[in-house]
């Protein structure tokens, strides 16, 4: 395969893109490390800064911005290498999306910057932001709708131009998580547009409090799945290339990323099980529905592992582990996605504890989960971004990953598993200790919450240690990204960067997995299932809505 | 669709377990009780003051020897300010917001509910030692929410 890239256009996009990503990437982790050095008093911030400016900051700029923009980049480049160029119109689309995302970032960024929005990345109500700020996420959320249609409206025009054909992996996961995206999205449309603008602007003297709690939760469980799927397609499309093999069977996989739409959506209540206004039968049916995206996880790993079994003894390991040595770990692009997954084992048997109805009341809002959203997408999602930036920076840039960025590579996912391991650590026993979340320095003035910290692993000081690590690794990272971009050699047509895009066989795939209507319809019913009811008591026996309140 | 031998059975005994691991968790909930708090009725957060039980929060003893504590979460503390209770009884907490979203979370046991104004949760327990028990609020609430706090006596009967 020749390494030609892609198209000009595409290219600039997807620049852009990562380009806007990494910027919130550096800011949002530096958030961090202030972060780390004000819970454990070492720092004093100025009167006109606040820790949960600066933590809302972080959420935002991290969960929110950095992920969304990388994906879509990440998208864009891979829907014109396995699909072709994209036409006029899709180019167009991509960046009105873009701009649209991008306005409605900085209005966001700025109404917290300025002190209007200290409300965290969850905007629970009734407190109340600036109304810009709500609208901010508003265009966030419908900028990438626009880049989403544009990518889908590629992909229509694949498909009538390759009629009965299955589509390309990659393009075929990509369209899978777009429709994961836009039916979440629907609830935090809703209550933006409909319950917070309004009520922020004056329009509405009240707000419906449960039912905003329920519709965010609606989206904020699929958003995970939004930053995983685009992980799980490097793991399943990328890899299985970067060692040397292919992908372990077509139509499991295409079958993994449908059941993934199905249990991610119906699913939120397991972010509201100790609260009031829920009946506990509705709590524990999406509970269940919950538990089911265990098959499709295990459907992952099977594959993942399998991948790397068949290739390790193709590659001369012998016995039960030899295959094991032949990996190719001095390949950082493949090394780093592999310790990515290992953050992942830890981080879902976290996740099945969270989701285990009485056992949350152990552990919600503790710094427990603090620690779990580290080891899930700041690590297994971030590093493996981090392992695609690697080759995806040169191939857009047309430039060299060379020897000595490779072993700075190295030195970066090191440190931030390092960092990643003594932060999350810490996080972890602190909240089976009881320590809250979203909290800065403080003891309680009680001898129970200032022993918290007297632990071993549960000090001050393994918190700060980490965090001061993680941050040196972002800079490291962001170094390597700027050299890609601006600095490092130009490459030849030899040493050209390629998109690494295993074959996989899809001919014995059934046609049915690529019937969207199908599944969307399926997914509808699903919601419709564990949410109708529910969501019909809260609008229809609402309690007197709450006023806003500005409590920062 | 092929299905390779050692995937079967991968996912026959995942399937298993989960089936087991939901049975085990329906059972605790709904056979012995142990749900989650929550509750379904609903308060008025701008009138507390005239609406019962919230008009005189504090504790209760009931005539089957339990008790009841009425509590209020405003930014930033807890009405009342002091409450003392027998260990070895059950006590049910009933709890509201008067603004904002809190929680009444006692560290150590797994009481541990979201306070959202306009609803009342409820949660029982029984405090099997004696002793000063911390409670703090773990949900986000402003710029005091890391000092919002206050303890709980449980005393010897
Ligand atoms: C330099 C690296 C990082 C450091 C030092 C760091 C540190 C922290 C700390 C100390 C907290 C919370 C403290 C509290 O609850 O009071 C936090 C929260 C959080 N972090 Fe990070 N983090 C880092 C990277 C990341 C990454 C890469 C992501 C996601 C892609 C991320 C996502 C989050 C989120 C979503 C929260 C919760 C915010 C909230 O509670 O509203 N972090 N981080
Ligand atoms: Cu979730
Ligand atoms: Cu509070």
């Amino acid at each position: 395969m020749t390494a030609v890239s892609i198209p000009n256009p595409e290219r600039k996009l997807a620049l852009t893109n990562l380009g806007i990503a990494y910027t919130a990437f550096i800011i949002g982790t530096l958030c961090g490390l202030l972060q780390v050095f004000i819970r454990n008093d070492a720092l004093q911030l100025p009167a006109w800064l606040d820790y949960y400016q600066i933590l809302t900051a972080h959420g935002v700029l991290l969960a929110l911005i950095f992920t969304t923009f990388f994906i879509f980049g990440f998208f864009q480049s891979g829907m014109s290498k396995t699909l072709g160029a994209f036409g006029p119109k899709v180019v167009l689309w991509n960046w009105i999306g873009l701009i649209i995302t991008t306005i409605g970032t900085v209005m966001a960024t700025v109404m917290i910057v300025i002190g209007e929005a200290s409300v965290l990345y969850t905007f629970y109500a009734p407190m109340m932001a600036n109304g810009f700020f709500y609208v901010g996420l508003a265009l966030f959320v419908i900028g990438t709708w626009v880049q989403s249609f544009a990518l889908v409206g590629h992909y229509r025009v694949w498909r009538k131009a390759n009629k009965g054909e299955k589509s390309p992996l990659f393009a075929f996961m990509t369209v899978a998580t777009i429709i994961l995206w836009v039916i979440a999205c629907l609830g935090v449309v809703a209550t933006v547009l409909f319950q917070f603008i309004p009520w922020a602007f004056g329009w509405q003297d009240s707000i419906n409090v449960g039912l905003s709690r329920s519709l965010f939760w609606y989206f904020g469980h699929p958003l995970v799945y939004f930053w995983l799927l685009p992980a799980y397609i490097a793991w399943y499309v990328i890899v299985p290339k970067l060692i040397g093999g292919k992908v372990f069977s077509d139509s499991l996989a295409r079958l993994a990323f449908i059941l993934f739409i199905l249990f991610s959506i119906p699913v939120g209540f397991h972010h509201q099980l100790t609260e009031p206004g829920i009946a506990s039968f509705w709590k524990f049916l999406q509970t269940v529905l919950t538990f089911m995206v265990i098959v499709p996880s295990l459907m992952t790993a099977f594959s993942l592992f399998a991948v790397f079994e068949t290739r390790g003894r193709e590659l001369g390991g012998k016995g039960l582990f030899g295959w094991f040595t032949k990996l190719p770990w001095k390949d950082v692009r493949f090394t780093s996605i592999f310790v990515a997954m290992l953050f992942f084992i830890p981080g879902g048997a976290g996740g099945i504890i969270n989701a285990s109805f009485q056992m949350n009341e152990v552990i919600h809002n503790t710094l427990w989960v603090v620690g779990h959203f580290h080891i899930t997408v700041g690590t297994p999602v971030a590093m493996t971004f981090f392992g695609v930036t690697f080759w995806l920076v040169p191939y857009l840039t047309k430039r060299v990953f060379t020897r000595s960025l490779q072993r700075l590579a190295f030195l970066q996912i090191i440190t931030w598993s390092i960092g990643m391991l003594l932060m999350s650590t810490a996080q972890h026993v602190l909240g089976l200790f009881g320590a809250p979340r979203r909290t800065a320095y403080t003891g309680y003035q009680h001898e129970d919450a200032q022993s918290w910290f007297e632990g071993i692993i549960s000090n001050h000081v393994t918190m700060a240690v980490g965090g001061s690590i993680l941050f040196l690794s972002a800079t490291i990272l962001v170094f390597i990204v700027i050299q890609l971009t601006w600095f490092a050699p130009k490459a030849e047509s030899v040493n050209q960067e390629i998109f690494p895009i295993a074959v996989s066989e899809s001919k014995e795939t059934p046609k049915i997995l690529e019937n969207w209507k199908v599944w969307i319809g399926v997914a509808f019913v699903l919601i419709a299932i564990a949410y109708t009811v529910p969501i019909m008591d809260m609008i229809q026996h609402a309690p007197p809505g709450s006023k806003g309140f500005q409590t920062w | 669709m092929h299905l390779h031998k050692y995937e079967k059975i991968w996912l026959s005994f995942g399937f298993a377990a989960l089936i087991i691991f939901l049975s085990v968790v329906g059972v605790s909930a709904f056979h012995q009780g142990h749900t989650p708090s929550g509750g379904l009725q609903k308060v008025d957060p701008d009138n507390l003051e005239a609406t019962p039980p919230f008009d005189s929060p504090g504790v209760y003893e009931k005539e089957d020897g339990s008790y009841e504590v009425i509590a209020i979460a405003e930014a930033f503390g807890y009405t009342p300010t002091e409450i003392q209770v027998p260990a070895g009884e059950e006590v049910t907490f009933k709890v509201t917001s008067k603004d904002v979203t809190h929680s009444f979370s006692i560290v150590d046991t797994n009481v541990n509910m979201m306070v959202v104004p306009g609803k009342v949760n409820e949660k029982t327990h029984t405090f099997e030692d004696p002793g000063t028990y911390l409670i703090v609020c773990n949900e986000y609430c402003g710029s005091g929410h890391h000092f919002m706090s206050m303890e709980i006596e449980v005393v010897e009967q």
